[in-house]
């Protein structure tokens, strides 16, 4: 299988790294008290590693180009196949309903918790996916319409004493009125102009919040946010938590149920088509300005959402969880789940929430890994774990 | 439409420039101050600029490790210094050596990283490589924080105070000085590079189509590794600039450089070279203007600020050519 030539090579790559990370790795220097310290043992394990992962790498590459060279062409992945086939599908949909609905009964609240933060992402990932996967419009700023649900919850509870129930829907418009409010001047941009204006929106919106101290209470941030209660009966800590869980989980649903009515729609289709080809669709009779705008909106209304439920989780907000990190990470969701198809990115919200919080062991590695992990994933599977299939219609012959 | 953006660019503009001009003539020795203060940041962000719009114009990928590799040419320059500095060496050789190393294990990771993370996904849909880059990016900080430190390192300022400055040291440092005069030098030759070499032929052709370049004999790999290797260099030499006006780093430095400079390219019109000359000058000095007559706290608001409106009027940035698709 490994041929001499590909030790020979790895044994170069792994000389080649010793010498890139020898100023990084071995040296240490203190310029307090003006010290240096040689850690030799390091190039070891570079060298180690470096030839080891050199290996592991070009056999992966090589193996992924047979792949494409012998030509697979449906290859629909296995959750789609099995998602297809009746058989499976009920007792499969069953036991994750089981799952879910015993999970904060079966663990510790700890873990309760962690799994509200991912499914708040499987609901901004979804968001995002109509956005991103579905519009082909590039959002780098899609926190800042998290952040206006949350602040829309803390501040309107704050000052007029306004429920979780009653601030929800007004979230969701307020978040479909700045997602219109954003989409509308940028209508023109494309690709990577728009990227980058909508990071500049996502960071505006989190500056302004730092800053504007007699509205947001700056970054001190708002302490004291009520959990949800049910018809008036506030619970206790513990039996809160479990509460909002289930609330996340009808959120999710219900996410899911328009997110997938959505794809099939009207609507849906000329989103895909606008992220297909601009020019063609426009010429089809679909209006370019009032699709782009819905694509926003919807997207912006999903985050609003989530972050209403978030302000309730953590009880306190301020800036510093609406950063352009989180932009990051929920397009990440989206792009590493598979871009455009939903149970990819309640996938790729799942791993790539929950990983991070359980490698929490090895804290200070754990986003080392995780960028390595975005690599690696992106390398070897491009249109991510589980990628999108489109609905297609098939003849099959008639058995007579 | 087009009437209208125009008597509204004018009437803002008048606006703008009645108070500024009341502004200017109250304390000529303040503008100019912010002025040139502009220049520098402005020359800086080009330097880090230049390697993003580079990068873009041959694989139209946002290369998000970039301020990473700025970084790493800061830290190594940093690990450089101070370990001559203890051994006792020449503080000239010391420059000379800080400057040298920091090019060389800048273009390395450039090269590297490219190899590893973007030459992979040449053929994958274009957000998959901007992922790679981000995971990239990530990477790169957290290796840098847990092989050297969390916190800030001081960085004494290698370029020395020039006696033959000293009459205009009031009004410009010689730091700063040496760095805007950097970039102009940095500028010429990567102009020249471009224009009239074998090797710059063969990114432009590159960056017309790839496809067509291969077909006429363009080694079409060796020119992309060209492409982050010199745009490396470039971010190394900023990098190194950077900490010795600023004075200190941190293992996270790269990342809002990196935006900054990033805002600054698409301002020019990402993929122009001299654009992203131009949009870095007008964000720093733009920057360095508001800051001083207005509020610093919302610095990094106007940033954003002018680069919507900018973009706005001129969807492609201010030298960006306005592409017709076509079917």
């Amino acid at each position: 299988m490994v041929t001499k030539k590909e030790i020979k090579q790895s044994f170069f790559i792994a000389l080649w790294f010793i010498v890139l990370t020898f100023p990084i790795m071995v040296i240490k220097i203190n310029t307090i008290k003006h010290t240096v310290l040689f850690r030799w043992g390091n190039i070891l394990w570079v060298g180690i590693a470096g030839f080891g992962a050199s290996l592991v790498w070009n056999y992966f590459l090589r193996m992924k180009e047979e792949k494409k060279k012998t030509g697979v062409k449906d290859d629909i992945p296995v959750v789609h196949r099995l998602l297809q086939n009746e058989k499976f599908r009920n007792p499969f949909l069953a036991a994750v309903g089981v799952f879910f609905l015993a999970y904060p009964f079966i663990f510790p609240m700890y873990h309760t918790s962690i799994m509200i933060t991912a499914l708040v992402y499987v609901m901004l990932g979804l968001g995002l996916n109509i956005v991103v996967g579905l519009a082909g419009l590039l959002d780098l700023g899609y926190v800042a319409f998290y952040a206006v649900g949350a602040y829309a919850y803390a501040l309107l509870n704050l000052h007029y004493g306004l429920s979780f129930w009653v601030v929800l829907p007004i979230s969701a418009m307020l978040g479909a009125i700045c997602g219109t409010m954003l989409g509308y001047p940028v209508l023109k941009l494309k690709g990577d102009y728009l990227a980058i204006v909508t990071l500049g929106f996502g960071e505006i919106i989190r500056i302004i919040l730092e800053n504007w101290d007699s509205f947001s209470n700056g970054p001190r941030g708002i302490p004291n946010i009520p959990a949800p209660s049910f018809f008036g009966y506030q619970f206790e800590q513990h039996a809160s938590v479990v509460y909002i869980y289930f609330i996340v989980i009808a959120l999710v649903l219900l996410t899911i149920f328009f997110v997938n009515r959505l794809e099939n729609s009207r609507i849906g289709r000329a989103w895909i088509a606008l992220r297909d080809d601009e020019i063609a669709c426009q010429a089809m009779g679909i209006d370019k300005v009032k699709t782009k705008l819905t694509a926003f909106a919807l997207g912006a209304t999903w985050a609003a959402l989530g972050g209403v439920v978030f302000a309730a989780k953590t009880s306190y907000i301020n800036p510093m969880s609406f950063t352009i990190w989180e932009s990051i990470t929920i397009l990440c969701v989206v792009v590493i789940g598979g871009m455009g198809s939903a149970i990819g990115v309640i996938a790729g919200a799942l791993v790539l929430i929950l990983v991070p919080e359980y490698l929490r062991a090895m804290a200070e590695y754990r986003m080392l890994v995780f960028g390595a992990l975005q690599v690696i994933v992106m390398v070897f599977k491009p249109e991510g774990l589980i990628k999108s299939v489109r609905k297609t219609y098939k003849f099959e012959k008639v058995k007579e | 439409m087009r009437l209208f953006n125009i008597i509204l660019g004018v009437a803002v503009t008048g606006i703008l420039g009645f108070f500024g001009i009341k502004e200017v003539l109250a304390d000529p020795a303040y503008f100019f101050a912010l002025l040139l203060g502009g220049l520098t940041r402005g020359s800086i962000y080009a330097l880090i600029a230049l390697g993003y719009t580079m990068v873009y114009g041959i694989i139209e990928l946002i290369n998000f490790a970039h301020g990473e590799i700025y970084m790493i040419g800061a830290m190594t320059a940093l690990i450089v210094s101070t370990v001559l500095g203890l051994w006792g060496w020449n503080s000239a050789v010391i420059v000379i050596l800080a400057f040298v190393f920091a090019i060389f294990y800048s273009c390395a990771y450039g090269f590297t990283v490219e190899k590893i993370a973007y030459k992979p996904l040449r053929t994958a849909p274009r957000l998959s490589a901007l992922i790679s880059a981000i995971g990239m990016s990530l990477f790169l900080q957290n290796y840098v924080m847990l092989a050297q430190t969390p916190g800030f390192l001081p960085f004494e300022s290698l370029i020395p105070d020039f006696e033959f400055w000293e009459p205009f040291a009031d009004i410009i440092t010689s730091v700063e000085m040496t760095i805007i005069a950097t970039t102009v030098i940095v500028m010429i030759l990567l102009g020249i590079l471009i224009k009239f070499t074998r090797i710059g032929k063969a990114m432009r052709a590159t960056a017309q189509d790839q496809i067509m370049a291969s077909l006429v004999g363009i080694n079409v790999n060796r020119v992309i590794s060209t492409t982050f290797v010199v745009g490396s260099a470039t971010a190394a030499i900023g990098g190194v600039l950077i900490a010795c006006h600023v004075g200190q780093i941190n293992f996270y430095i790269g990342f809002l450089a990196g935006l900054k400079a990033f805002i600054a390219a698409v301002l020019g019109g990402i993929g122009s070279i001299p654009g992203a000359v131009l949009g870095s000058l007008v964000l720093g000095i733009s920057e360095s203007l508001f800051t001083g007559y207005f509020w610093s706290e919302y610095e990094d608001v106007f940033a954003f600020v002018i680069l919507v409106i900018i973009l706005i009027f001129r969807p492609s940035g201010i030298l960006g050519r306005n592409e017709t698709s076509k079917v």
